[in-house]
């Protein structure tokens, strides 16, 4: 009986996270006349295939352009890679410089690393669209991620570990004949396999779910990505929204991340809670 | 195999002076066991020699060859931790086989030396195993195996017994003994543990405050200690010290205890009355009818010995050990036997010999 008060809120919980994510998949599956006279069906409809195929090829039913689902997912996904990746590699490799070596500034750099921390993209959003576009990087992937590659959080979070490692590993190293590099990669790199994966997840939801950013940088539909789409697609006013289409395209954008979590699942909990000493 | 010459070592820390010119010469093959309580510098002095820190001045000569401007790799020699520092992610083979993959050796002279040395240490059974797996002392054996593959100049050991169990430890240091006799490679070993470095050190280097107090071997520095610090530092329960003056034209002692005890071996320089500082082993100290009177506070039994611990008229501590069991009586007549007397100068603490 003590169990009961414990498993009603654990299942008042999952009801308030699932039931908006169950409304969208219920929804993907109607007409759009179905939902747009505001009813609030909660069992599948038969327009499942159709609402599907309409979102991943055209983006609606062609009264106004929208970019494919398809496209939109291939660019939402190389950028979020492009973020995670890079994010990873520009952190470790900072944080393996302020931890292991000393050289003149060290702190100095340190310490503006982490004060990066105070300045969230939207803060400096200004400057950084015009050195983006001073830049020629207008409407490119590479404008769409670089700005959002330098991250503090992920060097303060590999620095934090770097420090746990004993001096002996980097004194036994230098008496085997290992030089910084291959100590980074033979010894360093896969002591921290489990952060990197944990980091990765987090970060490849981050870059998922940019949203202002590539509103601003990128016009150009060819490289808009699913998140902008999305919003783009709803409240343009003089057409009815295609509400079907707009849950379709709302789960396939689901879909990714999960698969992220998913997969990396064991190493994320590995990463988080317990280190490879 | 090599020997080894440090010469004029020094090392300070900002205003630290941590060493204060280190003079060490290791011949070919011999075990030095350098051991001093913490903070003596004997752990900077190997980390030095190791190459992991730099001299402020001073020389290292590894067969011959000045090696202070050199990295640690390039120094032909091989270190065991006293963590160990076995890489967590590598197979107890990968982790042998690392210096010499880096070194460029081929692949079956890698093999070789692996399993030769795994051979050697008994730990075939465990090369496929990570360090984590291991016990401390499979753990010990594969720091030890890491430098053995290296076939290097030297070995420099820095305390690797201290994180082992008692019983452990003292079938590690056997072990450790016959191995560097067996292979020959001069050896370096850093300890606190005074009967580690008796046992293990063909010679000791007896660090005090960044001088070396004593080079000698250890029944030498057990008989004849260069100084109060080395003489209770070596040797357990440590040494009595009592003060007293000399007499009789430097043929004598009197002690603030008491009797007045004349040296076996010959009258030491100085004047009447000058004070001096009198060693005697618990060991040494004899049970005699008509001695002075220690009353005992402290009766520790240990079986095959016992201990006893009590004050001489004029308050001074005295600990005697007996090869027995303990007597039934509250106080206990002792002597003190004049060849086993150190006289040692009560200003500066060093060894006056006649």
């Amino acid at each position: 009986m003590r169990r009961t008060w414990p498993h009603l809120w654990l299942l008042l919980g999952v009801l308030v996270f699932a039931t908006p994510i169950y409304i969208t998949l219920i929804g993907s599956t109607h007409d759009a006349s179905t939902i747009g006279r505001g009813d609030v069906p909660l069992l599948p409809g038969p327009h499942t295939v159709e609402n599907y195929t309409a979102a991943w090829v055209s983006g609606g039913s062609g009264r106004f352009t929208v970019t494919p689902a398809s496209r939109m997912l291939l660019n939402s996904t190389i950028m979020a890679l492009c973020i995670a990746v890079g994010k990873i590699v520009i952190s470790l490799l900072s944080a393996y410089a302020v931890v292991f070596f000393r050289f003149p500034g060290r702190m100095i750099a340190f310490w503006t690393i982490f004060m990066t921390l105070m300045l969230p993209v939207e803060v400096r959003i200004i400057p950084t669209y015009q050195v983006i576009v001073s830049l020629d990087l207008f409407n490119s992937m590479a404008g769409l991620t670089i700005p959002l590659i330098a991250s503090a959080t992920a060097t303060l979070l590999f620095r934090q570990f770097f420090l746990t490692i004993p001096e002996e590993y980097v004194e036994a190293a230098k008496m085997d004949g290992a030089g910084p590099m291959r100590f980074f990669r033979d010894i360093l790199l896969p002591l921290s396999v489990t952060n990197i994966a944990a980091l990765f997840v987090i970060l490849f939801i981050y870059g998922w779910n940019q949203y202002l950013w590539p509103l601003l940088v990128v016009n150009d539909r060819s490289l808009e990505t699913i998140v902008v789409g999305l919003a783009k697609m709803i409240g343009t006013g003089d057409a009815q929204n295609e509400w079907n289409v707009i849950m379709a395209m709302a789960v396939l954008a689901l879909l990714p991340p999960v698969a992220v979590v998913i997969f990396m699942q064991r190493w994320f909990l590995k990463g988080l809670t317990e280190t490879e000493k | 195999m090599a020997s080894l010459e440090v010469s004029g070592l020094t090392k300070s820390f900002g205003a630290t002076h941590v060493l204060h010119g280190i003079d060490l010469a290791v011949e070919d093959g011999e075990m030095i066991v350098i051991v001093g309580a913490s903070g003596c510098g004997k752990s900077t002095l190997l980390r030095i020699v190791a190459g992991l820190e730099t001299a402020s001045s001073g020389s290292i000569r590894i067969a011959g060859r000045e090696v202070a401007a050199l990295e640690p790799a390039e120094r032909d020699i091989a270190m065991v931790f006293q963590n160990y520092a076995l890489y967590p992610h590598m197979t107890v083979e990968q982790n042998m086989a690392y210096g010499l993959k880096i070194r460029g050796l081929p692949k079956p002279e890698i093999a070789r030396r692996v399993a030769e040395a795994a051979g050697l240490l008994g730990i075939e059974p465990l090369l496929t195993r990570r360090p984590r797996q291991l016990s401390g002392g499979q753990r010990q054996r594969v720091a030890m195996g890491r430098a053995i593959v290296r076939e290097p100049k030297l070995f420099l050991f820095d305390e690797p017994l201290s994180n082992l169990d008692a019983k452990l430890r003292v079938q590690m240091r056997a072990e450790i003994r016959r191995l560097q006799r067996r292979l020959g490679v001069t050896s370096l070993f850093v300890t606190h543990d005074q009967t580690e470095a008796m046992t293990l050190g063909d010679r000791l280097v007896v660090m005090h405050a960044g001088h070396a107090a004593q080079i000698a071997t250890p029944m030498e520095i057990w008989a004849r200690p260069a100084d109060t610090y080395v003489a209770g530092f070596i040797g357990s329960p440590a040494m009595n010290f009592l003060e007293g003056t000399l007499a009789e034209g430097g043929q004598a002692v009197a002690l603030k205890a008491g009797p007045v005890l004349r040296f076996a071996d010959g009258p030491r320089a100085g004047g009447e009355g000058m004070p001096v500082t009198i060693g005697i082993r618990p060991e040494h100290v004899e049970v005699a009818e008509g001695g002075i009177a220690l009353p005992l506070d402290l009766v520790e039994p240990l079986g095959s010995e016992t201990v006893l611990h009590g004050r001489l008229p004029g308050g001074e501590a005295l600990v005697v050990k007996l090869g027995g069991p303990a007597p039934d009586a509250g106080s206990l007549p002792v002597a003190f036997p004049a060849p086993a007397l150190h006289v040692f100068d009560g200003a500066t603490g060093k060894r006056l010999d006649p």
